[in-house]
């Protein structure tokens, strides 16, 4: 039992497990790339000055209608095929009634009850055990603008001086992938969630349908996570966790909530059904909209819009059309460039296969690029707690990097610091070798009176080395590189040493 | 010599195609008679003469330069002010909209700038079209030219009240339940609700969106046919748009001129006004309406009754449908964008600002639909009410079916009674929501529906009301013109020149 800094009590992970079982589900929100937007022409580029991609139909101006944009419906029917879903031959769009600011219309245009695609599957893998993910519908909506409350601390409504609203985002397509409950997942269910959102994002990604970009917003999660006692036939009441904006978060969303949900029903206590916020820096969550009082959205069909019905013969050629997917992508992959499954699963899992794909792509070979990605890079992205996609270099550079070690300019040990440059911001890996003067020495004055130096300054190693003991000649090329403060190439040094001690 | 503000528009178009009128007079004339009458009549909400004439002039000029121009070029319109109009204030009527000058045309209203069409204003309306007096407007009363202490009929009162008054020659409304048959009858003029999806929606400020059409008002069939063929007509802004192209309505309301009905088989439906079904009809009406039946067998037209017995569930099925629609489209009116914004005062919070901007900005009955509406699709109740109305509109859709299988068209009243007293019926919803009965039908099916003049009843205008299968509008005309010519031939005169007030506004003549 742990007790956060804001008093919440929280069960070890281990132990939650010793008496709970957890059921995950994930509704993800994927923003389409489509040039414009869901029911109107305007743009959709991201970033833009506040409402100026706006109409009279995406800021819900009285009399305007809807038009459905034709690529987001495509867009949508492709994603449902690769998560093997049935498409609808009839499927309608529906008004999801509120009220709030950043719909302009007072509802919101949605699908209820006629998807356009239900019933598929996902199956995503972690430490070797697959787990299926079953697929209760993906829908077709329209985003909603976006709030900035302006004044207090916190950034939300709640004491807020006033609020902008910008609608540039209003109207951009937005495809809803629901998933039904995910039950059977014990410890791993923080994993087999980021698992499924990481499989999911590469889906869309190689469909082409998003840039599912999470920091951005263009992909969204909402977590869910509930607790039953271990044999019980029902499953416990589940918070929905919002606000999780990476993979990571993901994952240490359910495990936050498992743990917490553990210490209220431990204390006899009743997990409330909420909404909740995900806090990034501290890895909580926090409790948001409650949901004991349910909203009626009084969903109907939309009138404004005609129903749609899906060509079977399009939608057969939209299946026979799609591109290899991830999963058939990775069993290439690990054919060709060697990999462990572990491996794979680790790099797929680490939403890096597209970084080593394209380091490969940029001329390192697969050996390389996955000893760079996997290995220093790894690394470096745990030290710092963020993901291997937003370290600060790109697989051209590693690729270019590879290729200095390959071609001998430098070492390993020296590329390393090249790295470091290029992850500070110093330029490519070219520019930062040379203004960090990080070049292997080659066989110069410099090297050969290094190499007597040492020769000179151990006569006892060198008696060994003479006396056939060429193990000892590593305590020579040890004291050459620190003389050369790593600048030599150690396979050189070795040749030089063996030339002098050797060769006579 | 009659007054410019007699004549037809067909008329005055040709009048103006031959150089004999300049558009800046037909538009003076038309603004002088709306300064000196609408006092007394209240149709317009809103008129800008300085822009309307400088509009007329533009138009004047462009013919002058010889160039190619429509036929309705330099002929003054009136628009219902549900129509969404660049930099001209549209309220629909509502107080909540009070101020709003849109950034757009709706289609229909950029078609009619397009085709050289002079605005003289926007006319008043039941709020949000929610009316069949014009009585629920926020602004004024209308007052039918009849007789100024009856109602225009609503929801398109204003625009009614103007073209029959000679306030407009001409002038769009936009029928949801009736709204513009009903006051198309209850002031003599010719009044079409045009197939669902024929006419575009696009900047038609919504009640319910799956009934609601625009649609002509005019002084006579042809008028309203060209106008009709203005407006119509494919549209992409609006998904439920047809894309097909009009039948040629104009000439079918001249080839109706002529009379002969002999291939036609009339249909009378027994469930509106017919036998066992007469309760709330004036005897007058049903009398006019028999006699005009008379009239088309008279010209050789077969004439049977049907019976369309889920008509009598069409009240019902209506109000139910049309709340349902209107709580979700008047959804977006909470003050945060456009029109009034009430209590924002730092100390009312954003759910409080923006109930008591609807509470402030709506009237009655509206809220009285809003709230009806948002029950019917609440969470269990939307099968009961929602649903049910719904299968009921697929049944009235399945007794026109069968009907037409015999019948080409099926002719009923328009409404139960003449234009009653203002004031009468506006605290009994139920006995206002009656004057829909015969209109709703149609309404529900989405087929087209026109109605014209068929006499007088205690010396105040019936309606006649024609409908046809979807996109068949030409026959409407058709028969309806025949109706019109055959009476105007045995008056000896237009429909409109009994007018009471205009007979004494135009003495003179």
């Amino acid at each position: 039992m742990t007790t956060t800094h804001t008093g919440e009590r929280l069960v070890d992970f281990d132990e939650v497990l010793t008496r709970y079982e957890p059921v995950i589900g994930l509704e993800t929100h994927v923003e389409l790339g489509t040039a414009s937007k869901m029911f109107c022409g305007c743009t959709t580029t991201f970033g833009a000055e506040p409402n100026t991609q706006t109409c009279p139909v995406c800021l819900g101006l009285p009399g305007s209608l809807p038009v459905a944009n034709a690529a987001a419906i495509e867009h949508t029917i492709r994603i449902g095929l690769a998560l093997g879903c049935r498409i609808a031959t009839w499927s309608r769009f529906a008004r999801k009634n509120y009220f709030y600011p950043d719909i302009p219309k007072g509802f919101q245009t949605s699908q209820y009850d006629e998807p356009l695609c239900t019933a598929g599957h996902l199956d995503v893998e972690v430490d070797g055990e697959t787990y299926r993910v079953e697929i209760e519908r993906v829908h077709l909506e329209e985003d909603t603008g976006k709030n900035l409350h302006v004044g207090g601390a916190t950034g939300r409504i709640h004491g807020a001086d006033h609020s902008l609203v910008d609608f540039n985002r209003a109207g951009i397509p937005l495809v809803e992938i629901v998933t039904r409950p995910i039950p059977g997942t014990g410890a791993k269910a923080p994993e087999v969630a980021r698992a499924y959102v990481t499989e999911l994002r590469e889906i869309v990604q190689a469909l082409g349908a998003s840039d599912v970009r999470m920091e951005q917003g263009s992909l969204r999660c909402d977590v869910n996570t509930s607790l039953a006692p271990i044999g019980s036939l029902e499953w416990g009441t589940r918070t929905e966790t919002k606000n999780v904006n990476s993979l990571r978060s993901v994952e240490r969303s359910v495990r936050y909530e498992m743990r917490r949900q553990a210490a209220v029903l431990d204390a006899g206590g009743r997990v409330l059904q909420e909404t909740r916020h995900f806090h990034e820096d501290t890895g909580s969550t926090s409790p948001g909209r409650s949901k004991e009082e349910a909203t009626d959205y009084r969903y109907f069909p939309e009138p404004d819009l005609v129903p749609l019905a899906p060509d079977t013969g399009w939608v057969e050629k939209l299946a026979a059309d799609l591109p290899e997917l991830p999963a058939a992508r990775r069993a290439r992959l690990m054919e060709e460039w060697g990999l462990s499954a572990t491996e794979m699963q680790w790099l797929a899992n680490a939403g890096a296969l597209g970084l080593v794909t394209d380091t490969v792509a940029a001329g390192a070979t697969p050996g390389d690029a996955r000893k760079w990605w996997l290995g220093d890079l790894a690394r470096r992205a745990n030290e710092t707690g963020v993901e291997l996609t937003e370290l600060s270099v790109t697989p051209a550079q590693v690729a270019e990097l590879s290729i200095l070690v390959r071609d001998g300019k430098i070492n390993d040990k020296l590329a390393r610091q090249v790295l470091d440059g290029v992850l500070a911001g110093e330029g490519g890996p070219d520019e930062v070798m040379t203004a960090r003067g990080l070049v292997v020495m080659g066989e110069s004055d410099e090297l050969v009176a290094a190499v007597e130096a040492a020769i000179a300054g151990a006569p006892d190693v060198v008696e060994k080395v003479r006396g056939g003991k060429v193990a000892a000649l590593g305590a020579l090329v040890g004291s050459v590189m620190k003389a050369t403060r790593g600048k030599a190439d150690a396979a050189t040094v070795k040749r030089m040493l063996e030339e002098r001690l050797l060769a006579e | 010599m009659p007054e410019l503000t007699d004549l037809d528009a067909a008329e005055l178009g040709r009048r103006l195609a031959a150089r004999e009128l300049s558009s800046v007079e037909v538009t003076r004339a038309y603004l002088d008679r709306i300064e000196a009458e609408d006092g007394a009549v209240g149709a317009y909400l809103h008129v800008d003469g300085e822009t309307a004439l400088e509009r007329a002039a533009a138009v004047d000029a462009a013919r002058a330069a010889g160039e190619e121009q429509g036929p309705l070029a330099g002929l003054p319109v009136a628009l219902k002010d549900v129509f969404v109009t660049e930099g001209v204030p549209t309220t629909s009527g509502s107080k909540i909209l009070e101020g709003w000058r849109p950034p757009y045309d709706a289609t229909v209203a950029g078609r009619l700038k397009d085709a050289g069409t002079v605005l003289l204003g926007k006319t008043n309306m039941d709020e949000f079209a929610m009316g069949s007096s014009t009585e629920n407007s926020a602004y004024q009363v209308t007052r039918n030219p009849w007789d100024l202490s009856r109602i225009p009929g609503g929801s398109s009162g204003g625009s009614s009240a103007a073209v029959a008054g000679g306030l407009a020659p001409w002038a769009l409304g936009t029928d949801t339940g009736g709204s513009i048959r009903q006051p198309a009858a209850v002031t003599g003029l010719v009044g079409h609700k045009p197939t669902y999806g024929s006419v575009s929606r696009y900047g038609l400020i919504a009640f319910s969106s799956s009934l609601d059409q625009a649609g002509p008002m005019a002084r006579t069939v042809l008028d309203a046919a060209v106008l009709h063929e203005a407006i119509g007509g494919h549209d992409p802004r609006d998904s439920t748009s047809i894309d097909a192209p009009l039948p040629p309505l104009a000439e079918c309301a001249r080839r109706g001129a002529a009379g002969d009905l002999s291939d036609l088989k009339v249909g009378v439906v027994r469930e509106l006004g017919g036998e066992g079904h007469t309760d709330g009809y004036e005897e007058g009406v049903l009398a006019r309406v028999a006699e005009a039946v008379q009239l088309l067998e008279g010209m050789g037209a077969e004439v049977r009754e049907v019976s369309c017995p889920s008509f009598d569930l069409a009240l019902p099925a209506y109000y139910l449908i049309a709340p349902s629609e209107a709580s979700s489209n008047l959804a977006r009116f909470e003050g945060m964008r456009f029109g009034i914004r009430v209590a924002d005062d730092g100390a009312h919070d954003l759910d409080e600002v923006m109930a008591l901007t609807r509470e402030q900005g709506f009237g009655p009955e509206v809220k009285r639909r809003i709230i009806l509406g948002t029950y019917a699709l609440s969470a269990g109740y939307y099968e009961a009410y929602y649903g049910q109305a719904q299968k009921v509109r697929t049944l009235i859709t399945r007794d026109f079916t069968a009907a037409f299988a015999d019948v080409d068209v099926l002719v009923s009243p328009v409404t139960p009674t003449v234009a009653f007293p203002l004031g009468t019926r506006v605290d009994d919803p139920l006995a206002m929501y009656a004057a829909d009965l015969c209109t709703l039908p149609a309404s529900l099916a989405g087929l087209p529906a026109i109605s014209v003049p068929c006499g007088l009843s205690e010396g105040l205008p019936v309606g006649l009301q024609i409908m046809a299968p979807a996109l068949a509008d030409d026959r409407c005309y058709t028969v309806a013109a025949a109706v019109e010519a055959a009476l105007d031939s045995a008056r000896g005169g237009r429909f409109l020149d009994q007018l009471p007030t205009r007979a004494a506004a135009g003495g003179a003549a």
